[in-house]
């Protein structure tokens, strides 16, 4: 195997990310800090005296040159950052982006206070739509031509018509309101109690899921189905080998590399795009955060929220291709 | 190649055969009456033929004719797709009709193997060769997967791939062509079948390496004893290979006899205008045929027209680059044809294409009468290898037809119509048939609209680039026949780029012989043909499959003596 190849492909990839990870951070820089109107009145939030706004002015440095704000930001985000309050010095310690004046708190420990619960969340919810969505696909791709296969991309087109809430809320009507199976999901972090963490995640995982799978079920089924008109198929089929082992085995491992792809970018893309499930079952994450904050315009949370979920974006995109080309090592040669 | 026969040794045979009754004295194919129907499309209609065990037939034909549809029919392989098969069949003691599914599987791959046309897209791209021989082995035995591995390590040593227990950990990818034929060969053997089915096994592979597969085939035939069915077009890879030959023709048997008997002395017709069609390595260009003579300008006399000087392409930057065409010059002479020979991957392609002015050269110069010339103009033209994908198939032939007139200027819409009107019967085609679309042409005819659109430029040069290659044999005929008559009645010179070393002969008065990048050896047809002084070119030619039997096993002795050991 050219091992070097591989690696010099994983080393190239590595570094396209870190570029369009600097490439955003001066886009979103300079979209929220340039932006006309009074910066420092619009960061301290609206009930701040003319004195906490020059302080605040003073402390986004914006007397200096753009170059250097943006410079002073990255600073921040490499080495920390100590800002002056007048009458004492507060430490940011690396990865700084900033204070929120509005809720007095680091945007750093803000955001990290709210990752674990969208973790949570995310992951649940992608072992599960990969376990509906890749089940659902096999079968229909199994079951072509058959009614089982109609019944089966009619629910997934359903479920990619259904909105999150929709699903979401009748599952909380029905399960924890008529049913009383579970209670309406609270969040419990996974230290404090696995158990508990896991039951009040369920529906959150499971609307979030039964959503996502249908994308799933539709990639793994026609990727298989392309798969089984292809010739090397009829080999196995010309030498005797079971209709089960072509799907399970050749069918499959075709479906195995785009499955890889769309998942990392879904799961990257979690990290800011599911507030919807978030407000609805009232969890804390990170995009019930951003709502909060977009409302009271309270730009470094804004800023730092929105480079957080791009780094995710980013980072997911990256390890999609690498793995995508660990499950086709054909795409290294190109 | 090693053939270690101890190596396998395997206890295959008995574990799948007490499964089927192996009733003594039966054919080992008995096909009865067999017709399949797609629809109202007949591809198969009322054949019957017997195969007896360790002999082979060759079922000979051309594209339609029926014959890979036999061949999947005798597997069982229409089953649910639709197709209605009908009659009887019998191969290696299962009644293929009637089997069950599981019945049917314990046929195939074990019994009876089948060997595909295309070896890349017939091997799965994720899993290692190795691995995918293995799975077959153990559907049929129950042999452990560390037993079965060995078994495949085993069968592809025996088809000649070197350092075969590292080899078969490579994806079919990083084989070359030849070799993964050789391991889709290893496959068909793992399980001893009795009768192995080839389905246009070397037809993607170049001639040098046909001949490889050819005479592997031929030596594993007389070392297992198995029965062969070899399906093909090509009626010189049957000629090399089998004892019986049927010639098929619209799902029909038109002649089936001893392979001596009906290609030296054919009763049908039909089979003697295929044998016609079938252009041939050591018939001289003067003899008369369709192709039309060297006459008009004679070879050599002419002026010069386009001349390539130190011709040079490269492609791919820095450590992987790599030149494609090399320091090749040659010369082309009003009204000659000078004919480019190689195999995939010589540079043939990449040459025509920069006489025709579609690629610069990274080094060197094209003239044409004289001058150095750079783009594509109208004075020299192209008639490109697939008929298929190089007219568009949104525009009627008219129009693609057209086009170079309109290029040059001509606005008057009675005229172009007249003047395209009259290249559709110069090629050979209706007038009336300006406003069809491509897909209402037979290949040949596609091919002709593409002579046509090059003509309409009314150019010196046309670069042929395997214009027949995707053709039939008759249809092959017919076009290399044109193409002459527009030679000597337009005084048209021709370059014509081809791998058939058979065709390129009946077409060329001049020939340049191409191996990686380089011409090897160049001369007047004859000369090259008939003394070739290359080492290259003289195994080219021993590869090439002879028509009579006794000729082919003549070059098989060739062959053994010029490879390297």
């Amino acid at each position: 195997m050219n091992l070097s190849g591989f690696g010099g492909f994983v080393a190239r990839r590595v570094i396209g990310a870190i570029i369009t990870l600097f490439a955003i951070s001066v886009v979103i820089y300079v979209v929220f800090y340039v932006a006309p109107g009074n910066v420092a009145q619009i960061t301290c939030g609206p009930r701040c005296s003319p004195a906490q706004v020059h302080q605040v002015a003073e402390q986004l440095r914006l007397d200096d040159p753009l170059y250097l704000r943006y410079w002073h930001f990255l600073q921040g985000v490499f080495v920390g950052h100590d800002y002056s309050t007048g009458t004492s010095v507060e430490h940011c310690p690396a990865p700084c982006l900033g204070l929120s004046y509005q809720s007095d708190q680091q945007v750093t420990e803000l955001i990290l206070a709210k990752l674990p619960v969208t973790g949570s969340l995310a992951l649940g919810a992608m072992v599960l739509w990969l376990l509906i969505g890749v089940g659902t696909g096999v079968l229909s791709a199994w079951r072509r031509g058959r009614p089982t296969e109609r019944l089966l991309t009619g629910l997934t087109l359903a479920g990619t018509a259904t909105p999150v809430f929709v699903i979401g809320l009748i599952l909380m009507i029905v399960v924890c309101g008529q049913l009383e199976l579970l209670p309406f999901p609270q969040y419990v972090p996974f230290a404090d109690d696995p158990e508990q963490w896991a039951w009040n995640l369920l529906l959150p995982w499971l609307s979030l899921a039964l959503i996502e799978s249908a994308k799933y079920a539709r990639l793994t089924r026609a990727s298989m189905l392309e798969t089984l008109a292809e010739d090397h198929v009829r080999t196995f089929r010309a030498y005797g080998v079971g209709e089960r082992s072509i799907i399970g085995r050749h069918a499959l491992r075709g479906a195995v590399g785009p499955l890889i792809a769309l998942s990392a970018t879904d799961f990257g893309s979690m990290f800011g795009g599911a507030v919807l499930t978030e407000t609805l079952f009232g969890l804390p994450g990170l995009g019930h955060e951003l709502v909060e904050a977009v409302k009271v315009v309270d730009l470094p949370v804004v800023v730092g929220m929105v480079l957080v979920t791009g780094f995710f974006v980013v980072i997911a995109n990256a390890v999609a291709d690498v793995l995508y080309a660990v499950a086709d090592r054909r795409v290294v040669l190109v | 190649m090693s053939l270690d026969k101890a190596s396998v040794e395997a206890p295959v045979k008995d574990a799948v055969k007490d499964a089927v009754t192996d009733a003594e004295g039966e054919a080992l194919v008995e096909v009865e009456d067999l017709t399949v129907a797609f629809g109202s499309l007949r591809a198969v209609d009322g054949l019957s033929f017997r195969l007896e065990k360790g002999a082979a037939l060759g079922l000979v034909g051309e594209s339609g004719s029926g014959k890979s549809t036999v061949a999947s029919a005798l597997l069982g392989l229409h089953r649910g797709t639709g197709a209605e098969v009908g009659g009887t069949i019998r191969v290696a003691g299962t009644d293929v009709q009637r089997a069950s599914e599981t019945e049917l599987r314990r046929l195939r791959g074990a019994r009876a193997a089948m060997v595909f046309q295309d070896p890349l897209s017939s091997l799965d791209p994720y899993y290692a060769v190795g691995d995918q021989i293995a799975e077959v082995y153990r559907v049929h035995t129950k042999a452990s997967r560390r037993a079965a591995r060995a078994r495949a390590v085993d069968v592809l040593d025996r088809v000649g791939i070197p350092d075969a227990v590292r080899r078969s950990r490579s994806r079919p990818h990083e084989f070359s062509g030849g070799m993964r034929q050789r391991a889709l060969i290893a496959m068909a053997l793992a399980c001893e079948p009795d009768l192995l089915i080839a389905d246009e096994p070397t037809t993607a592979l170049d001639v040098t390496v046909q001949a490889q597969i050819l005479d592997l085939l031929h030596t594993l035939r007389a070392e297992t004893g198995m029965g062969l069915l070899l399906v093909t077009h090509d009626v010189g890879v049957a000629a090399e290979s089998v004892e019986d030959v049927l010639v098929m023709r619209h799902g029909r048997a038109v002649e089936h006899g001893p392979v001596a008997a009906v290609l030296g002395a054919p009763a049908q017709e039909y089979t003697r205008q295929l044998l016609a069609a079938v252009p041939r390595v050591d018939a001289r260009r003067e003899s008369g045929d369709a192709s039309g003579s060297g006459s008009g300008s004679g070879s050599g006399s002419g002026e010069i027209v386009l001349e390539a000087v130190g011709l040079r392409r490269e492609f791919g930057r820095g450590k992987r680059a790599f030149a494609a065409v090399d320091d090749v010059s040659l010369a082309v002479r009003r009204g000659e044809t000078l004919g480019i020979v190689g195999e995939s991957g010589s540079g043939k392609t990449t040459l025509g294409r920069m006489l025709v002015g579609l690629l610069e050269p990274t080094a060197g110069e094209v003239r044409y009468e004289g001058r150095v010339r750079s783009g594509a103009g109208p004075a020299v033209q192209m008639v490109f290898q697939d008929p298929v994908s190089s007219l568009n198939p949104r525009r009627s032939v008219g129009e693609s037809i057209a086009d170079p007139l309109r290029a040059r200027g001509e606005r008057d819409e009675a005229r172009v119509r007249e003047r395209v009107g009259e290249l559709l019967e110069r090629v050979g085609l209706d007038p009336a048939h300006f406003d069809r679309y491509p897909h209402e042409f037979s290949g040949g005819q596609r091919q002709r609209v593409g002579i046509g659109r090059a003509l309409a430029a009314e150019p010196r040069v046309i670069v042929c680039d395997e214009p027949v290659s995707a053709l039939d044999v008759t249809t092959q005929a017919q076009v290399v026949a044109l193409l002459g008559e527009l030679q000597r009645e337009l005084g048209l010179a021709l370059v014509f780029v081809a791998h058939d070393l058979a065709v390129v002969r009946q077409v060329s008065d001049r020939v340049a012989v191409m191996r990686r990048g380089r011409v090897v050896e160049s001369g007047s047809a004859d000369e090259v043909y008939e003394n070739p002084r290359d080492p290259y070119t003289r195994q080219l030619l021993a590869a090439v499959p002879a028509l009579d039997p006794a000729v082919a096993a003549r070059r098989r002795a060739v062959r053994r003596e010029l490879a390297p050991a």
